[in-house]
């Protein structure tokens, strides 16, 4: 029997790898052109909730038009990371960061950044999906309302433009004027995208979709990351690993707060580099 | 604990918790039956003609015609009753004088009396106050006066040891013998046909003032005055609660001043009422001088003090209930914090925001503590929205006060405090319900 240097069977290993390239090989993608640039790097970046560091030293780049996934067990720092990209966690009083987050070159927490300006062009979809108390039609012109956009056909115009990339025109074009809370859950975490969609960003970042929805809303928003990639740079944090396998370019793992390893997603999941990054995709711990 | 215990124990609370409820539903009724009651008497009840004169003379309302010829009728048999009087008069004159003397001494009330039921007598001086011009004008008080007609009240003093009792002697007997016997009869069968009693709706108690100090008339100053006076305590004090309230919840840091501050505005909500009378006497007209003596603003900026606390409050917990979800939504969409405050925060909140609202500007209407120094006056016209600044106005929580306690003629309007009550009750109870079904209709369209 072979073992490797810190006294495991490597065939057991191979084992494992051969059955996880079973489950996580991703299926055929369409090929994306103009990206791969850094669009958000992370350069010794740390979050500390006062003196608590929640995410550590972070050095990577994500890069754009590419989908980039972010798993980890619960409290490993991945939501507080990407929401940091953001600047979310703004909101939480006695959070702030060192080191420096870059978006196109530029410090997100820089002292002359207009976070306001940042997060037009860094969108947001949460967890829980969360349409105002509005028609349909008014949660998606919302953010282009804000922007200064007031004439009704330009804003029909991007309504049924958003709704579309969301794939819900289909299903809600008969009821712009209806509350968007009537709709069923995965109905308005689309809503959710397609009002993030509404403002023309950059980057859409998605803090756990599926996590409140039931399996056939999950596959929908999948099918609609895949329709977006290439278009947008996509952040997903995911508690789901096939999710991520399936969705993803690119997988951070993060464990503890610290970016254990970052790779191309089909090389994460069959071969990982980091044995805390096997340990979690086996599913020894969660 | 076993689970029969148990049971027992649930259901004996079940019955104490009913029991507390019903206690306080018939307490309620018991409150409520007679204000309604007899606070529906102020509107509905039976008139007699010398309200309709009343009317007519005070208000210019009536057809003359008509009351014209009311009056010709009831005038046949009040002549018949006058010249009773006069036929008695020439007979005393008669009267050898030891008699007569004693006969003048009871004739004096006989004529006051009469004049209380039906008016005054030929030959009477034009009274300066209004209500001497008039006989009764509500019918069921005509029967009570009617008795003073009839009845000599007397007292007995004979036993030292308890106190008087009052007996009651008949004038007819008084005056047996005389001519006069016969008017008491004839006034009692012919009390009808002398006031001609018809059943009225008189809407006027809510839309006239009053005449002689609510003798007669209606109450509309109070009503005007305590809408001017809520209204103005909202126009302060709703902006200002609310700026508060987003304050609060949106902007302060939590740490020494702000807690400082929050435990003021607690301490400020258990004020009594009283004590903010004084102050806006104090501060907004001795110090500020925002007016020269008593006046609506002065009397609105006290309220609004006083309602301060209950808005913000109100505002701060309405603003706390809104998903942060909301606001998260907004702030990722790349609004401002003040964009989100207003775009999303504050309707999402404003149920909350506005049943805090009507629920103070009732109790602004209701208060009367904190206007008796610096708006409320006990008799007055209604003012124009132009005097507010300057002109004190009657209020109807001071004039219920005023009329239960300090009114010269307070047991013979019983009707118009009533009336009052039952007018700021139905204010603040109206007030109060358009709160809840605005509640109920704005969560309705938010929850879609």
């Amino acid at each position: 029997m072979q073992m490797t240097a810190d006294g495991r069977d490597t065939s057991q290993i191979e084992q494992v790898k051969t059955a996880m390239r079973d489950i996580y090989l991703p299926s055929e993608r369409k090929q994306i052109s103009g990206g791969g640039n850094p669009h958000v790097t992370a350069k010794v970046f740390s979050i500390y909730y006062g003196e608590f560091e929640a995410v550590k030293k972070v050095n990577a780049d994500v890069l754009s038009k590419y989908v980039t996934s972010i798993i980890g067990p619960s409290g490993c720092g991945k939501s507080t990371y990407l929401r940091a990209i953001n600047r979310m966690n703004d909101l939480i009083p006695g959070c702030h960061t060192t080191g420096a987050l870059l978006f196109d070159g530029e410090d997100i927490y820089g002292k002359f950044t207009d976070e306001v300006l940042l997060r037009k062009k860094i969108g947001m979809v949460f967890q829980k999906p969360n349409p105002f108390p509005k028609s349909i039609f008014d949660n998606i012109a919302y953010g282009p309302r804000l922007h200064g956009m007031n004439d009704r056909k330009q804003l029909a115009e991007v309504v049924e433009r958003s709704l579309r990339k969301a794939a819900l025109w289909d299903e809600v074009s008969d009821r712009l004027d209806r509350n968007a809370l009537g709709l069923s859950g995965g109905q308005q975490q689309r809503l959710c995208v397609a009002r993030a969609l509404a403002v023309e960003p950059e980057i859409l970042l998605l803090d756990e979709p599926t996590s409140a929805l039931d399996p056939k809303a999950t596959a929908k928003i999948e099918d609609l990351i895949q329709e977006l990639r290439g278009s947008y740079t996509i952040m997903i944090v995911t508690h789901n690993m096939q999710q991520a396998s399936r969705v993803s370019d690119y997988t951070m793992f993060f464990y503890e707060g610290v970016l254990v390893e970052y790779a191309p997603t089909a090389q994460l999941f069959t071969n990982p580099k980091d044995r805390m990054t096997e340990d979690y995709i086996t599913g020894r711990f969660s | 604990m076993n689970l029969g215990t148990r049971k027992i124990l649930d259901r004996s609370f079940s019955a104490v918790g009913i029991g507390s409820i019903a206690v306080m539903g018939i307490a309620l009724l018991i409150v409520i039956v007679p204000i309604v009651y007899n606070g529906l008497g102020a509107v509905f009840f039976t008139e007699t003609i010398e309200h309709r004169n009343m009317l007519y003379n005070e208000f210019g309302k009536g057809d003359k015609a008509e009351l014209d010829k009311e009056n010709a009728a009831a005038g046949i048999y009040r002549k018949e009753a006058y010249s009773m009087l006069s036929r008695f008069e020439a007979e005393m004159e008669t009267m050898e004088p030891v008699r007569q003397q004693e006969f003048r001494s009871k004739y004096g009330p006989v004529q006051t009396a009469l004049r209380h039921l039906i008016g005054p007598l030929p030959g009477d001086e034009e009274a300066i106050l209004t209500r001497y011009r008039y006989g009764q004008t509500r019918w069921e008080k005509a029967e009570e006066k009617l008795h003073e007609l009839l009845y000599e009240a007397k007292w007995d003093y004979s036993d030292p040891n308890s106190m008087a009792k009052e007996y009651f002697v008949s004038r007819a007997a008084e005056f047996e013998g005389t001519s006069l016997v016969r008017l008491f009869p004839y006034v009692e069968n012919n009390l009808d046909k002398m006031l001609q009693p018809r059943f009225t709706v008189y809407w006027g108690f809510l839309t006239d003032s009053s005449v002689d100090s609510h003798i007669f008339g209606g109450v509309w100053p109070e009503i005007q005055g305590t809408f001017f006076l809520a209204v103005g305590a909202m126009l302060f004090a709703f902006p200002l609660g609310v700026i508060a309230a987003i304050y609060f919840t949106e902007y302060a840091r939590d740490g020494f001043f702000t807690s400082m501050l929050r435990s003021a505005n607690s301490t400020l909500a258990g004020v009594p009422s009283i004590v903010f009378g004084l102050f806006g006497l104090a501060f907004f007209i001795n110090t500020l001088k925002v007016s020269e003596s008593k006046s609506v603003l002065a009397g609105s900026l006290t309220l609004a003090i006083m309602i301060l606390p209950t808005i913000i409050r109100a505002a701060e917990e309405a603003i706390l209930s809104v998903p942060k979800t909301y606001k998260e939504a907004s702030l990722s969409l790349g609004s401002t914090k003040w964009n989100t405050i207003m775009t999303v925060i504050l309707p999402a909140a404003l149920p909350g925001i506005l049943t805090g609202g009507v629920i103070s500007l009732g109790r602004a209407a209701g208060e009367t503590a904190p206007i008796i120094f610096t708006a409320a006056v006990s008799v007055g016209s209604a003012i124009g929205i132009a005097d507010v600044l300057s002109s004190p106005t009657p209020a109807l929580s001071w004039n219920i006060y005023n009329l239960a306690s300090e009114h010269e003629a307070a047991a013979e309007i019983r009707h118009v405090q009533y009336g009052m009550v039952l007018a700021l009750v139905s204010i603040v109870l109206l007030l109060n319900l358009s709160a809840i079904l605005l509640r109920a209709r704005i969560s309705k369209k938010l929850k879609g």
